[in-house]
Parts: structure tokens; C-alpha cells; sequence
């Protein structure tokens, strides 16, 4: 059987998911294998309805009230205990940061592969063959699994679109019985909570400046805001420069920031690694500068500028205001 | 305290990053190898928490991989004040996460470490799992994308990244293996005094040959992506590019008059 586990973000199929789901439709179809869908957690009921809606052979239900909040411990466990019973052949997650915490878990346990951040994969090569990217983003690798006792799966957002996710219902709904006590968990958990930002929301911005680590330092962070200024821009950034503390964290754009969909997407030094596409990638048109050709945010570029953004950059403000 | 610190040598931003005739590695002859970003941010968490305590606690990098890669980003950790070294010596090149740190918990296992700090990833194949996966394999307890921590008696408090800008503080008992998210503090350099004292650190070497390998998953092939988009390439002297790109901004976008 074909695995796939739905992630529950505050009371709602995490986006991933969904497209996990698709995968696991796709995997399960090419290897003539019946699909099983987990819904776990505390209160699942929310999740367990949309799921009910997807195409598969079975729908389990792993429901425990320790698992009201989320820990590593609690989570790999029932994930060690179900496929200890289940033995699927793939099991299959969304790339999410709770994915990224507890599955390696599951991996070591058991001793199976975790094949993780997979941005597509071949099913008609002999044997499936996962790509993720590599070398930021530089260069994607090929990847196969040498396990024949099962293998985690985690899929990057888009690697499947949810538009091709096949509608149905469930030919049966199973309550998988959890096994969990106290002890099973270390970890003492807080109430999760956001951070005050001073209320910019770039998910609206029609037109955005985002900068990387091309600028090169803090005192050329003004060649971004100006040229968003005369464009009538907000303005924005990768991880790095609010690692750096060139600007605030409310202006970062990727998989840790803000999710971005403007109709200009100005890319001035950023290379363009996954963490950061994620976060743009929706924006109808992107201008990329960067002085390195083999930049791979030029692969998502409608316009490719190679070149010296602290040059262009000046120049290309200088003009507009003469306009 | 003992806190272990993974480090790893990776290809710099600056570096070109060309397919060897292998086609399972890339070229690195042209490659100049630096400390992975994110690791760096732990070692700096490692020694801050050893600076807070005071006491005889102990910093400990670890690095796997050829000597001739890791041996300066060890030198530069020793430098920046870690106590001593462990080299895991590997000439193979490999790209299975769990025999990674199946071979670090080999390695490392009889140190008894308090607690692992790791960078939530790296930045040549990037699996996010070697932190992890040793946590599980050294019985500890786990976490990830720390952006901040506190330690306590026999506890370490850690607030973790989740995503789209939420938070979440938690408690984990020691030992404890904890990712570290890049940006949670400000990365020292090394001092003079601290370059001198490097020398007379401790670098214990350990082949990795002694130990079992089983390969669960392996990378048959590099490649080049391709393309998704149909790009416009706009490249020349500064003043033609910007001309070009107010065309774009005018013509094709609408965006100015």
C-alpha cells in the first residue's frame, strides 16, 4: 500500500498535504498499489470531512488527546507504531517544518529511507526516481530508494498541483488504535503565537523590490529603497539580509516569510534558492539582476538581467525620476 | 556541559558548480570549501551557552568528510574558541542521510554529549535530517529551526521556527540534539589570540572505513535543471540594460508611462 499523511494546521489540511495527496494518487495508480490516507492528531473531525472527499482506498483515523499539541516524540511514534503495522511500500508527507521535525525520527527508527524536499519525480524509469534540488539550487539530483522495507517520502510545495488531485470517497474509514502514555513524550510545549509585525502585508503589494545578498552590504540597502520608492514599490527580501539584520524580518519573502503574488516581482542580487521561490513564485512577472549567470532564480525569470545590480540598480532610479 | 557541534564543508556561494565526469558529484577541484551558513550560527550558539555557564563546559566541533576540505573550517571553529575537534575522515562521498549520521553516532556515541547543535541544513545537498536523525539514533530528545534558546539545569528551553511567521517556545529535556536556524545570533571571528591557541587544540581523527556503511538511498545522477520559463535575457553596458528594462517596465508590464 501507498501511505499518505495529512498534516493538520489549525484545523485545516495544510496545502502541502493536499498535494501529497495528489502524489499518493499518482504513485498509487503507477505501482497498481491501493492507497491509505492518515488523518492524525487531537481534534481531526475538520480534517477527517475534506478528507473524506479525496479518491483512496482507506481512510485511517489516529486520534489521541496527547496529541493536542505536537511533539516530535508523540508524532514519530504513531507514525513508527503505523507503519510497523501497516508496511506500506512509500509513505508520503508534505515538505512542511513540522515534516521536517519528526520524519527523520521515523527514518532512523526504523532504519528506512526518508527521501526528503522532492521537487518531481519519473515513474517510468525502472525505478522511481525522485529529484530534489542541490547546491542551492544550482544543480537538481536524481535519487532512488534502496530499501525494500519502506520509504518516507516528502514532497516541496508544487511538486504536484492540487488542480490534479482526483475527487471521490474513501471505500472505507479505519480507527487505527494509538498507543501513547505520558512517559512517550519529553518535550513540554508552549501555545504557539506570531510575532507583532508592524503591520505591512506584502501578500497584497501589486508591485515588489526584493533584495538578496547580492547588495552586498547594509549601506547599499538604500539602492533597493530607492528605486521601490520611485516605482511606487513595497519593498522586500530574502532570509539572508534579515539574518544579516539589514532589514526587518516583517520584509521577508519564502517558506519562513511572506507568500508574494505581485503583478512585478523585482529580484535585485537574489540567487533564487528554493526557501525564497517558494515564497514568489506565483508573481506574474519576475526581473531578476544578478551579475552571476547561472543564478537559478533566472530559471523562474520572465527577464533575465546579468549584471551589477549596485550599477544598474542607481541608474534605473535616476532614469525613472526623470520621467 | 559537553555540546557537540556538526559542522560541514561545503562549495562558497562564489564557487562553480560544474558536474564531475562521474556524474554523481560535482567538480571539486574548482570549489572553494567554507563552513555550511547555518552551522556557523550554531558553533556561535554552542559557545555562547558555554560563555553563559562558566563553568569547565566543553565545545566540540565535528566535522565529516576529506581532511583536506574540513580541515580549515575545523581549524576556524577551534579558533573561534571550540575546545577540541573530531575529524570523522570519509573519503567516499555520501549522500545517504541516515548513513551520515549512523556513522556520526558511531563515531560520537561514547562522548556522552549533553547536547548537538546542527544547522537546519545544508547548503550542498541539503537533506534538513543529519541533526535529527542522530538525536533518534543517541536516544536524545529533538527539535528544529531554534531561533532562540535558554539553558536550564538539565533542560534546554528552545523557540522554534514554525511557518509563515508563527513561533512556538518548547522545553526538552537533556541531551538534546537541536537544529539551529541561521539569523539566531551574530557569528563571531576569530580572534588573533584564538587563531595562535588553535594550534595547540586537540583534532582526535577517526576513519570512517572502521565503521558499516548500508546505503538506503543513493544519488544516481546530477543535472543541470531546465528551464521552466521562456527567459528574456537582457545583458550589456549598465546603460543599454536599464534602457531595455524601462522598455520591459513600459511596453511589456504597463507599469510606467
Amino acid at each position: 500500500m501507498i501511505l499518505v499523511v495529512l498534516e493538520n494546521q489549525r484545523g485545516k489540511i495544510h496545502p502541502f498535504s493536499v498535494e501529497s495527496v495528489v502524489a499518493g494518487q499518482k504513485i498509487a495508480k503507477s505501482l497498481n498499489q491501493p492507497l491509505s490516507i492518515l488523518c492524525v492528531g487531537d481534534n481531526i473531525d475538520p480534517i477527517h470531512e475534506s478528507a473524506k472527499q479525496f479518491d483512496c482506498s482507506e481512510l485511517i483515523l489516529a486520534s489521541h488527546p496527547l496529541l493536542k499539541t505536537y511533539s516530535a516524540d508523540g508524532f514519530s511514534k504513531i507514525i513508527v507504531d503505523l507503519i510497523k503495522s501497516y508496511s506500506p511500500k512509500y509513505c508520503i508527507f508534505g515538505h512542511s517544518y513540522m515534516v521536517r521535525d519528526y520524519v527523520p525520527r521515523v527514518s532512523a527508527n526504523l532504519s528506512i529511507p526518508f527521501i526528503s524536499d522532492i521537487t518531481s519525480i519519473n515513474l517510468s524509469s525502472q525505478n522511481i526516481q525522485f529529484s530534489k534540488q542541490v547546491f542551492n539550487a544550482k544543480l537538481s539530483s536524481r535519487i532512488e530508494n534502496e530499501s525494500t522495507n519502506g520509504c518516507l517520502l516528502s514532497f516541496q510545495s508544487a511538486a504536484f498541483s492540487a488542480d490534479e488531485l482526483i475527487k471521490g470517497a474513501p471505500e472505507k474509514v479505519t480507527n487505527f488504535e494509538v498507543q501513547l502514555s505520558d512517559s512517550d513524550i519529553r518535550s513540554t510545549t508552549e501555545e504557539e503565537f506570531q510575532e507583532s509585525s508592524s503591520g505591512v502585508d506584502l501578500s497584497t503589494a501589486e508591485l515588489i523590490v526584493s533584495v538578496g545578498r547580492g547588495i552586498d552590504n547594509q549601506d547599499n540597502i538604500p539602492i533597493a529603497e530607492e528605486l521601490a520608492k520611485v516605482l511606487g514599490a513595497e519593498l522586500a527580501s530574502s532570509r539572508p539580509v534579515v539574518d544579516m539584520g539589514w532589514l526587518p524580518p516583517f520584509r521577508q519573502i519564502g517558506s519562513s516569510g511572506q507568500t508574494v503574488s505581485p503583478k512585478l516581482y523585482f529580484a535585485l542580487g537574489i540567487s533564487g534558492a528554493i526557501q525564497h521561490v517558494v515564497g514568489m513564485k506565483g508573481s506574474k512577472n519576475i526581473i531578476a539582476i544578478n551579475k552571476d549567470e547561472e543564478a537559478p532564480i533566472f530559471e523562474i525569470a520572465d527577464y533575465a538581467v546579468i549584471g551589477d545590480l549596485l550599477e544598474i540598480a542607481p541608474l534605473l532610479t535616476e532614469e525613472l525620476r526623470k520621467r | 556541559m559537553k555540546i557537540a557541534v556538526l559542522t560541514k564543508a561545503i562549495p562558497s556561494y562564489e564557487s562553480l558548480i560544474r558536474i564531475d565526469t562521474s556524474s554523481k558529484w560535482i567538480d571539486d577541484s574548482i570549489v572553494n570549501y567554507v563552513i555550511n551558513e547555518s552551522d556557523a550560527y550554531a558553533l556561535e550558539e554552542a559557545l555562547k551557552i558555554r560563555e553563559s555557564l562558566a563553568d569547565n563546559s566543553e565545545v566540540v566541533v565535528v566535522s565529516m568528510g576529506s581532511e583536506d576540505k574540513c580541515s580549515k573550517i575545523i581549524k576556524d571553529g577551534l579558533a573561534k574558541g571550540a575546545d577540541r575537534a573530531i575529524l570523522i575522515d570519509s573519503q567516499e562521498k555520501i549522500s545517504d542521510p541516515l548513513s551520515i549520521a549512523t556513522l556520526i553516532s558511531d563515531c560520537i556515541k561514547d562522548e556522552q554529549f549533553d547536547l548537538v547543535f546542527s544547522g537546519l541544513q545544508s547548503d550542498d545537498l541539503g537533506s534538513g535530517q543529519v541533526g535529527v536523525l542522530l538525536g533518534e539514533k543517541l536516544k536524545m530528545s529533538t527539535a528544529t529551526l531554534a531561533i532562540e534558546t535558554q539553558i536550564q539545569p538539565s533542560a534546554i528551553r528552545v523557540k522554534r521556527e514554525l511557518e509563515s511567521g508563527w513561533f512556538q517556545w518548547l522545553t526538552l529535556p537533556l541531551p538534546a540534539s537541536i537544529s539551529i536556524q541561521s539569523g539566531i545570533n551574530n557569528p563571531r571571528y576569530p580572534s588573533l589570540k584564538g587563531i595562535m591557541g588553535a594550534r595547540n587544540k586537540e583534532v582526535a581523527k577517526l576513519n570512517s572505513n572502521q565503521f558499516s556503511n548500508n546505503k538506503l538511498q543513493s544519488m544516481v545522477e546530477l543535472y543541470i535543471p531546465s528551464n521552466e520559463k521562456q527567459t528574456k535575457k537582457i545583458e550589456g553596458d549598465s546603460k543599454s540594460v536599464v534602457s531595455r528594462i524601462l522598455e520591459v517596465l513600459k511596453n511589456d508590464l504597463r507599469i510606467i508611462q
